[in-house]
């Protein structure tokens, strides 16, 4: 397969920037956040992303998605990151969906038709400390009846304040550190004993604390098998990790037009700046790291959607690699910009905060660093 | 099982039954390069392997038949490639005819030039040189100042040229002359010529590696017929034209020495782990060095990616036109830092210049010769500024 997207992919782009440029814009994403929205994105939005197909990405046709991989989900989350927009794509969509593919067809037919139509969102709670850290998962499931009761808290649960459905990862036997123990869940957020402190994040995107007070939930809501669950986590992990690289991409790439059409059109010492070698090889270095950037991603979604067994070490290089690249896009792009850079009104500072976040998202740079080593074997 | 699918069994079978042992071991130093040419010096399998894939047309794959070449399409070079790599099969045949010479031609030879110059190449029986810098004329190439002045059926070449890589060995050159002084770009022709021709000298360059892959290049009244033959020019494109075909060569040159931002092994930090040492948890036990190691590992599989992706937009012409000159800068700033870290890995061991141990310093040569990527072929700096103005569209000054 090519290192470029076919015909079809290149349709869905199409359709997917002007549907974000015209609906989902920077203007839309500042106007949910001056007003205060409790949820950050708009659900109406959302019903949208549903009518345009999005949602069913990574659905199978037989049960009512459009069948498509995880390179046609990373083209509409690029998109997503290049304006900014606000929604729970990544998580529900993306992430949670997978997550569901690897579980039974039971769960499936309960949250595919809300996902679907635009009505459900999930949120995933794998976080239990500041970094992501998902081989120290520690929170206790133990069983009670015919299910689990879970006890613990979780940080970092981006859109859990206004999800129906958390995916969560708990401990059902071993240790922490233990790849066997694991178990997923798929748990109800009305459920009795489960609270939420959502909090806004820098990039004015929301998150929750989630504590789990005895929580009891169905043997039913177990997304694949008991102690089994680290192949689960690995899937949803492998597609949220490409997702968020993929929007990380675009928050770059589109810092970085900005920022070029910027410094083409400011004039000092009565000259367009952009003249400037100091800018210009800058600028030049930027645009290498971000072609870079994105051969890793398109390639880590390839290897997923064609089961390489070798993904895994191509989603952390593409999740560092374009972390980094865009790390520098947006702090090229606030230098570049001078002290307009530092104002609320021009938007190149909303993608730095954008990608802050999205950085720390399923493991930093540092992190996938450390996975790649790990994987070489020392 | 499809057409390509077959010929990737097919391919695989051939290679594993053609292919000599010697041929399957890695390469280590440059006499490890098979060159052809006319006094070539073979070493064992290299000879008896690029006739072997010579008869096939596969030292050129994607070339046409009728020049050598074995008419693959881009999807069966690929595969032969990805199969060459994965039974670590060398490459047959190394030379600037294939890499540069022939695409030249492709684009810009006529049809008696294509019949008489590309099937030698393909064969690995002639050896050709670049003349392209000289001692004036580095980063503004078209300064350049080697003239050819018409004589009626001949050229008279005089000038110097520098950087001509392996002039000493090569039979031909491929050269840019100045055949207009009143004008800059187009004043400029590309002419083929033969390197026995009377009044031409080489000197190798001894660089700070110790080695000698360059040279200084004279042409003293050397005399360069307009035609071989009735009816094979001499010149490639028309004359006062040759920048043109340097610039399209410039390309392809900018690409290849990007290579793919590593020499062979896959991670540098499994490699040093075991002779470094590693903690009790297996880990490479300075974790600076652990983490530079991995930062490196990261970059050298995004350029691959990338090599990967420029490739197929490349062929399928859907790169910009100015994306070699980015391949050119990320591929040798990369490959520069990966050298700096094997350096420090390797420690005093790899300080040693001539002892049998250190193989005659070859880490350290590797190191110094690294250095050059960023400045031959167009230097980062003029990279830098062509991906500024070309694809950026940043103003002029």
């Amino acid at each position: 397969m090519p290192l470029y997207l076919n015909d079809d992919q290149k349709m869905l782009q199409d359709s997917a920037a002007d549907f974000m440029k015209g609906e989902g814009n920077v203007a839309h994403f500042r106007e949910f956040r001056d007003k205060n929205c409790k949820d950050g994105f708009s659900h109406a939005l959302w019903k949208q992303f549903a009518e345009m197909g999005f949602t069913g990405i990574l659905v199978s046709e037989d049960e009512g998605g459009l069948g498509l991989g995880h390179t046609e989900a990373g083209v509409v989350l690029e998109e997503i990151g290049r304006n900014l927009t606000p929604s729970p794509f990544l998580t529900t969509a993306v992430a949670g969906v997978e997550a569901l593919n690897a579980g039974g067809k039971a769960l499936r037919d309960k949250y595919f038709p809300g996902i679907l139509s635009g009505d459900s969102v999930l949120a995933l709670a794998i976080d239990e400390g500041p970094k992501h850290r998902p081989d120290q998962i520690a929170m206790a499931a133990t069983r009670e009846g015919n299910g689990f009761k879970l006890d613990g808290k979780k940080q970092f649960v981006v859109q859990g304040g206004s999800a129906d459905t958390l995916v969560v990862v708990a401990r059902t036997s071993g240790s922490a550190g233990e790849d066997k123990g694991l178990t997923l869940f798929a748990v109800d957020t009305n459920a009795s004993g489960l609270s939420r402190d959502s909090v806004r994040l820098v990039d004015s995107a929301m998150a929750a604390h989630v504590e789990f007070d005895g929580v009891v939930v169905d043997a039913d809501a177990v997304i694949g098998e008991v102690d089994e669950g680290s192949a689960v986590l690995q899937r949803m992990l492998n597609a949220g990790r490409a997702g968020s690289a993929a929007e990380t991409l675009g928050v770059g790439a589109g810092a970085m037009d900005i920022t070029v059409e910027y410094i083409k059109g400011r004039k000092q010492f009565d000259t367009i700046i952009g003249t400037f070698q100091a800018l210009q090889h800058r600028a030049a270095h930027l645009y290498s790291e971000m072609e870079i950037a994105r051969a890793t991603v398109l390639k880590a979604q390839q290897m997923l959607d064609e089961g390489s067994s070798k993904a895994e070490m191509m989603v952390s290089v593409a999740k560092a690699k374009a972390s980094k690249a865009t790390s520098l896009s947006v702090k090229e792009g606030v230098q570049m910009h001078g002290g307009v850079g530092m104002t609320d009104e021009y938007d190149i500072g909303l993608y730095m905060k954008r990608d802050r976040a999205l950085a720390e998202f399923m493991g930093d740079a540092n992190y996938h660093t450390n996975l790649v080593a790990e994987m070489h074997g020392y | 099982m499809s057409d390509l699918e077959s010929f990737r069994v097919e391919t695989a079978a051939w290679l594993e039954a053609n292919c000599p042992p010697e041929m399957r071991q890695p390469v280590v130093d440059e006499s490890d390069i098979c060159w052809g040419g006319k006094n070539p010096t073979f070493k064992p399998g290299q000879k008896e392997w690029m006739d072997k894939m010579a008869a096939k047309g596969w030292t050129v794959p994607d070339w046409p038949k009728e020049y050598g070449g074995g008419g693959l399409s881009r999807a069966e070079t690929k595969i032969l490639l990805q199969e060459m790599g994965r039974l670590k099969i060398r490459s047959p045949l190394s030379s600037f005819g294939i890499w540069m010479l022939g695409p030249a031609l492709l684009h810009f030879g006529t049809e008696e030039q294509k019949l008489h110059f590309l099937p030698p190449i393909a064969r690995g029986e002639v050896r050709w040189c670049q003349g392209y810098s000289e001692p004036g004329s580095g980063s503004d190439l078209a300064s350049l100042q080697t003239s050819a002045e018409d004589k009626g059926d001949h050229y008279l070449i005089n000038g110097q040229k520098i950087w001509t890589s392996y002039a000493d060995k090569a039979d031909w050159i491929f050269c840019l002359t100045r055949t207009d002084k009143s004008t800059k770009h187009k004043g400029i022709s590309f002419m083929l010529f033969d390197m026995t021709s009377k009044g031409v000298e080489t000197k190798p360059i001894v660089l700070i590696s110790g080695q000698s892959a360059f040279c200084e290049t004279f042409f003293t009244d050397v005399e360069v017929p307009k035609t071989y033959g009735d009816d094979v020019s001499s010149v490639v494109g028309e004359v006062n034209r040759g920048w043109d075909v340097a610039k399209y060569l410039l390309g392809h040159e900018r690409s290849m020495i990007s290579g793919d931002g590593s020499s062979g092994a896959t991670s540098l930090g499994s490699k040093f782990a075991d002779q470094y040492g590693r903690d009790e948890m297996g880990r490479l036990d300075d974790p600076i060095l652990r983490a530079q190691m991995a930062e490196m590992d990261i970059d050298v599989l995004a350029f691959r990616a990338m090599a990967e992706r420029f490739g197929d937009t490349f062929k399928a012409n859907l790169c910009h036109p100015a994306q070699p000159n980015m391949m050119k800068y990320a591929g040798t700033e990369i490959n520069k830092r990966r050298h700096e870290l094997i350096m420090s890995a390797g420690g005093s061991e790899v300080l040693e210049w001539e002892s049998d141990a250190s193989n005659g310093g070859l880490t350290a040569r590797g190191w110094l010769r690294t250095k050059a990527n960023s400045i031959e072929g167009g230097t980062s700096e003029v990279m830098l500024n062509v991906v500024s103005k070309q694809i950026l569209q940043l103003p002029n000054a």
